[in-house]
């Protein structure tokens, strides 16, 4: 996992705090901005209820310290976040809730549980009632769900090789195993305590955390050489992937998040933390692997949303697509077999075409969304 | 063939507003920050109700140019971002289509308005702003945009191998040339200058995104404090050697020098009106420099440090500045004092055939490299007429004997045709592609 987690989540919009601006911003189907005042000390919520569909939070910090705004659904599950607003800033924050029970948090000094306040929404959202965005959201949770059925197979078999010692057989599963979780990464990330614990880097480690997940088996594999101490870690492993499916597979997912989950998959691959720096798997180097899995991810996001996108703007999705085929390309050229070279096989050309194309091709995506409240 | 006007799609969404208006009364403040920070010269308070010339946006369009591009002859402002693109696109009509996009977008931001709306709408707040933002309640800041093709635009993938212009011919590999191939070279370049760095990095970045998927950063270069003046009005600054640069450059008053010097009139009909560009990277070594004694500093530059005036005027007097470089001076012992390797005695146009250049240059420092030392120098940027009579003949007698060559390296190096301005209902260099 890199840190690029915003997408799928929420439209956070960070508009600067000209009130001219922020008067004409307000989403369709909200009644309206609701205006949050976060202080160090309290997190005033200007109503409790919203109705379903598009709500917007207007977050003001008249505090100190750097804040956050977060809604949270049962299980702390993360409906919608801005971050980093600092003192005397004013952020907006639309989500996208379906009726049900939230609980609403400022997080002063972005540290902490926040404090939290409950959040009510009632009624029928929006997309639920469009057909089409309700199929495009059905064939994608259709998707996802066989992605997560590969996933659980292939990490058992990953694991239980880890366990026997069987190194070149975990070896060969890693990626594969990788391949099923890369595709649906935004979605796993929504479950934010289990996404580090599966997918975590060493590096993004702090003082003091453990650990744990693929990576930590991925450096036993091919640094240590030595997996009779994974025992344990092989075993949590396989059990955070069946809590997250489980969880994943309960998710009603909205075509909204699956036009910001396209674009985020394509993030993870370009952004300068993410799988182009050849970081993700840098013990293995099958980072390849990963950035054609989260390319797959992000097209299978856009094939969900094809007839909303045909009927409403034909032109963005043959440009969506054009740019998937040029995209789709500077992977492929390193296909060896069923699999992709090494990554420290690429040369800094081949990474430059990767992120050229990769770029121009979420400035189409990133316009998707636009299409789906109309 | 007639060009209708740009339409919707290719063109560049419009932002109704300009940046200041937008923003109202809080500009006022921003205006006079900047101000300061750009030296008094060119943007002096015109008295009319604290505005100043950072207000006045340089014209764009070739109808209010002589039929030229701003940016060349424009007096120099302080800051530089320079591009340079490869063309990844195979189709022609999509590069035609971005240049359409380009030149309206273009038009906007010197006008110092904004690419597209920010955030103003109810739908944009589900998808990115068009315009970036952050030149947002800045000024347009006398922001010139200048666009260039290089040699490399000119092979079989468009078309127009026989419209490359014979002027436009590839640069010799000069004496002691170090260019990275990375940094050199490229099928379109921009470059992008105002007197605040932030407006013309803006200019830049919004170009680029709107050129992605047809065109890829190639290279990108920051530059800061202009090493050349492009009028009389303009004092002459300094290079980071510490020297005036540019005290005989060629100024936009002299209309007869820049009309014979710095604009096409043959060749190719596209390039009519147009000039051609040479950029080079100049990296200096510059604690090499610091440590050398005063003496061979100005003997290099044939100048007194402080005043600019020439060493055979015999006094650092700043009046001095403009008298003529005595070549034939002899000093102590007979010698010549502008000995017959010193840069200014090399690049003269009495010593290359009246060759003159409109130079406009910037320094740059890109942080430091791993041994501590500054990555720092003089991004060269030239324009002319022809620069096999010109750029070449000159660079090829500083690359042979200059002594100035110990404590400079070029690594970078690009060669530009940069076509006339772009009429209103035109794109840019439309002439060369229809």
């Amino acid at each position: 996992m890199s840190t690029i987690r915003h997408k799928l989540l929420a439209v956070s919009a960070a508009t600067v705090s000209i009130v001219g601006l922020a008067a004409c911003s307000e989403s369709k189907d909200a009644a309206g901005a609701i205006a949050v005042t976060a202080t160090d000390s309290k997190c005033d919520v200007a109503t409790k209820e919203a109705k379903a569909g598009n709500v917007t939070f207007e977050v003001t910090n008249e505090g100190k310290k750097v804040t956050e705004f977060y809604v949270y659904a049962d299980g702390d599950r993360i409906m919608g976040e801005v971050e980093n607003i600092g003192a005397g800033l004013n952020r907006k924050l639309i989500v996208k809730l379906p009726a049900g029970e939230y609980e609403t948090a400022c997080k002063p000094g972005m540290k902490g549980d926040g404090i939290r306040g409950k959040f009510t929404v009632t009624g029928e959202a929006k997309d639920v009632d469009d057909p089409d965005l309700k199929a495009a959201a059905e064939d994608y949770e259709q998707y996802v769900k066989g992605q997560t059925a590969e996933l659980t197979t292939k990490t058992q078999e990953f694991v239980d090789a880890v366990k026997a010692g069987k190194i070149d057989e975990a070896k060969a599963l890693f990626p594969v195993a990788r391949s099923y979780w890369e595709r649906i990464e935004p979605v796993a990330e929504i479950f934010g305590d289990l996404d580090p614990a599966i997918d975590g880097r060493e590096v993004d480690l702090a003082e003091g955390d453990e650990f744990t997940g693929f990576h930590r088996i991925e450096k036993a594999l091919w640094v240590e050489n030595d997996t009779s101490q994974m025992g344990p870690v092989a075993d949590q492993l396989m059990a955070d992937i069946q809590e997250i499916v489980k969880r994943i597979d309960e998710t009603d997912l909205n075509a909204l998040q699956l036009a910001n989950g396209a674009t985020a998959l394509l993030d993870e691959i370009a952004a300068p933390d993410g799988k182009i720096s050849g970081e993700e798997d840098i013990f293995s180097g099958t980072d390849l692997w990963d950035l054609a899995a989260n390319l797959e991810g992000s097209k299978a996001a856009i094939e969900s949303l094809r007839p909303v996108l045909q009927k409403r703007n034909p032109t963005l999705l043959s440009e969506i697509d054009e740019r998937f085929v040029t995209a789709e390309a500077t992977i492929a050229k390193h296909k060896v077999g069923d699999g992709y070279k090494f990554y420290k096989e690429l040369t800094d050309e081949d990474k430059k075409d990767i992120v050229t194309a990769v770029n121009a091709l979420k400035e189409k995506t990133s316009l998707a969304a636009g299409e789906l409240d109309k | 063939m007639s060009q209708k006007p740009e339409t919707a799609t290719e063109t560049a969404p419009s932002g109704g507003l300009s940046r200041r208006q937008l923003f109202g009364a809080g500009a006022a403040g921003i205006a006079v920050a900047a101000a300061a920070g750009a030296g008094g010269y060119a943007i002096a308070d015109t008295g009319d109700s604290g505005k100043s010339a950072l207000d006045e946006p340089v014209k764009f369009w070739a109808e209010d140019n002589d039929g030229h591009q701003a940016g060349i002859v424009t007096p120099a402002q302080d800051q530089l971002h320079f591009v340079s693109f490869d063309v990844i696109t195979k189709d022609k009509n999509a590069l035609i289509g971005m240049l359409k996009q380009w030149t309206s977008a273009a038009a906007q931001m010197a006008q110092g308005r904004e690419v597209g709306n920010v955030a103003t709408k109810d739908s944009s707040l589900a998808i990115p702003p068009q315009d970036t933002g952050e030149a947002l309640d800045l000024p347009p800041s006398q922001l010139t945009i200048t666009i260039g093709f290089g040699p490399s635009l000119f092979d079989d993938r468009f078309g127009l191998s026989d419209k490359r212009p014979e002027a436009l011919a590839d640069l010799p590999h000069f004496s002691a040339d170090s260019l990275e191939p990375e940094i050199s070279g490229g099928d379109i370049c921009v470059q992008a200058c105002a007197h605040d760095p932030q407006v013309a990095v803006h200019a830049i970045r919004n170009l680029t995104r709107l050129g992605m998927g047809i065109v890829q950063v190639r290279y990108s270069q920051l530059g800061f404090g202009r090493t050349s003046s492009t009028t009389r009005a303009q004092p002459t600054a300094r290079n980071l050697m510490g020297f005036k640069d540019g005290t005989n450059n060629l100024k936009a008053e002299d209309k007869e020098l820049v009309r014979d010097h710095v604009w096409v009139s043959e060749g190719p009909q596209w390039m009519h009106g147009g000039s051609y560009m040479v950029t080079r990277r100049i990296r200096m070594f510059i604690e090499l420099w610091d440590s050398t004694n005063m003496q061979e500093q100005q003997d290099i530059f044939a100048r007194f440090k402080h005043s600019g005036a020439p060493l055979t005027t015999g006094s650092d007097d700043p009046k001095k500045e403009f008298d003529t470089l005595e070549f034939h001076a002899k000093g102590e012992g007979g010698n010549p004092i502008i000995t017959a390797d010193s840069h200014v005695r090399l690049a003269h146009p009495d010593h290359n055939n009246g060759a003159r250049l409109l130079r406009r240059g910037y320094n740059f420092v890109d942080g430091s490299d791993g041994l501590g030392t500054l990555d720092a120098g003089l991004f060269f940027i030239a324009y002319q007429r022809d620069p096999r009579k010109q750029f070449v003949p000159v660079q090829t007698s500083l690359a042979k004997s200059d002594v100035l060559n110990e404590y400079i390296k070029h690594v970078g190096s690009g060669l530009w045709a940069c076509p006339p301005g772009a009429r209103q209902n035109e794109y840019w260099g439309q002439a060369l592609f229809s």
